[in-house]
Parts: C-alpha cells; structure tokens; sequence
C-alpha cells in the first residue's frame, strides 16, 4: 500500500493543505516585512537626512536586480504551467531557470552592490538608513537564497514527473518575494 | 489523454488553475519598472511618489493577480492576505505618533529637534541622535 503526503491529498480547506501553508507561510511573511517596511516608513517620512542617504543607492542596479526578479517569477510560473500539464522535465528546466535569476539577483548584490558601497564606507552601522538598508535587503536576499535551495531540491524530483504540486507551492512563495522586492525597490533606490 | 495519464502526480493534486498569457503580464511588468525608473527625471516629487509607489501597488496587483492566482483562490485566502496588511496599517498608526512627532502631551524628543536642526543647518548630525534616546 502506497501512501500519499497529507499536503496533497486532504482538501479539507477548499484546497490541498500544501498550499494552504504556503499562504500561511505568506501571511506571516507580509507581518515581518510589513514591520520592517513600515519602520522604514515612518523614519523615512521624519527625517529628511534620510533622503541623503539613500541618494547614495544605485538605482540601476536596483532596476536590474527588480528585472531579474520579474523575469525568473515569469519562469516560475511557466513552470507551475508546465507541471499543471504534467510535463516534469519542463517544469524542471524552467525552476532551474528561476533559481538561476535568484542565483544571479544575489550575485549582484553580494558580489557587487554590497562590496562596492561597503568599500564606499556605507557599512551597516553608518546610520539609520544604511541599518535599513542592509537588514531589510539581507533578509529579503535570505529569502530569494532560501527559495533557490528549495527550487534546486525540487527540480530533480519535477524532472521524473514526481512531486509536481511541488512546483506551484515554491512558485507561490517565489511570486512573494517578487513582491516584497517591487516595494523595497521604490524606497531603498528611487525615493531619494 | 488526460493529465494523470503521462503524469505521475500524487492522487487528489488538483489542477484547476486557468494560465493566462504570461509572457503579457511580464512584459507589462517590465515597462511598469521603466516607468518607475524614469520617474525621478522629472525631478517633481508628485510624479516620482506616484511613478515609484503608485506603479510598485500597480505592479503587485499584477502579480498576485496573475502569477500567484489569488482571483482564483477560495476567498478566505484574501481575507487572510488582507487581515496581515491590516495589522501592518495598525502597527504603523500605533508606532507613528511616537517616531514621527517631536513632542506630545507631557513628552518630547530634544535630541531629535537638535538632530534635526543640525541636519538643516550643516547637514551633519543625519538625525542620528534621535534614535539613540
């Protein structure tokens, strides 16, 4: 007798409990960042020096990073389109695809965002804006690293038809850190 | 032939989801992102506030809409959704007072007024005093 994961059998909740908890997951989610995002807010709003901070982010770089992020959520939901039609190795290729723009986004922060402005003495303990700065972005890069390890356990499973729900649950967090990225975007880089 | 005739997945995986034109969306995503980039060259700050903030709630709306399928998800997931950006408004109108406002009733924040004072006239001091209360 074969058994099959409670996450994708029990509908109970008007849909499988697995993705059920990855909104669970996203509600919770938008509680932390919306306290993050809504300090940053209001310390933005008060203190005018702020905006001379934040006059030092590259917003290019920003940009790149925000179209990096759009593009592998295109990926991601290619991928859940894929599995929804049960072809895993598709799916498969394109969550690779997704990890890759992950990869890449925390390429350019960690490899070169961060050195160059750290190198430009903007370190974390130069002031309000750059405590922000960092906590808010390196907790959103732990996410996009988090949702990379889970995408690269994922895909070889996808690959041989297996798990494909899978696919769809680590798309609907990914989607969220999209999001989370397109507000951190307008105040960390262009609200200057 | 059916999904689960050349697809493996397990049993009560339901696939219900109607896959729009994807490619669309992204694409309008990324002229979103081109508008909010170009904002801040008119140096208007209504226009950046609203090419920066505006099309970020624009460009969300778009993707919960149409990659995350929220429109298609039972209700209670919105509800859901909507309940945690309720309490993150609740937080800020309960927090604000206290780091916006230089003074209240029986309270005020000198270093802060002296931060911001020293910000305006040598544009030194980046009110960093305030925090350190």
């Amino acid at each position: 007798m074969s058994a099959s994961p409670i996450a994708t059998t029990r509908t109970a909740a008007g849909m499988p409990t697995g993705r059920l908890a990855v909104w669970w997951v996203i509600a919770s989610e938008i509680v932390i960042f919306g306290g993050l995002l809504g300090s940053y807010i209001m310390f933005r709003l008060s203190h005018d020096a702020f905006a001379a901070q934040a006059a030092h982010t590259n917003t290019w770089i920003g940009a790149v990073n925000t179209l990096v992020l759009l593009t592998s959520s295109l990926f991601a939901v290619l991928g859940h389109k894929a599995a929804d039609a049960g072809d895993g190795p598709k799916a498969a290729r394109l969550l690779y695809l997704t990890a890759g723009g992950g990869l890449l986004f925390a390429s350019i922060k960690f490899l070169y965002e961060w050195p160059h402005e750290i190198h430009e003495g903007f370190t974390i303990s130069s002031g309000t804006f750059w405590s922000f700065y960092y906590t808010a972005a390196g907790i959103h890069a732990a996410h996009v690293i988090a949702g990379v390890v889970i995408m690269l356990i994922i895909a070889p499973r996808a690959k041989r038809n297996l798990d494909l729900h899978r696919v769809e649950l680590i798309g609907l967090y990914w989607h969220f850190v999209d999001v989370v990225w397109i507000f951190l975007f307008p105040l960390l880089y262009i609200a200057k | 032939m059916s999904l689960h005739d050349h697809a493996p997945v397990e049993p009560g995986y339901e696939v219900h989801t109607h896959h729009g034109d994807y490619i669309r969306i992204w694409a309008i995503l990324v002229v979103l992102l081109v508008v909010s980039v170009a904002g801040p060259f008119f140096g208007h700050p209504l226009v950046t506030l609203v090419t920066a903030f505006g099309i970020a709630v624009v460009k969300a709306y778009l993707v919960a809409k149409n990659f995350m399928h929220i429109n298609v998800a039972p209700r209670y997931v919105a509800y859901l959704v909507g309940t945690c950006l309720m309490f993150m408004l609740l937080f800020f109108a309960g927090a604000a007072p206290d780091v916006m406002k230089s003074d209240g009733t029986n309270w005020n924040k000198p270093a802060w007024v002296a931060a911001h004072e020293a910000a305006v006239h040598g544009g030194a001091g980046h009110g960093e005093a305030a925090h350190h209360e």
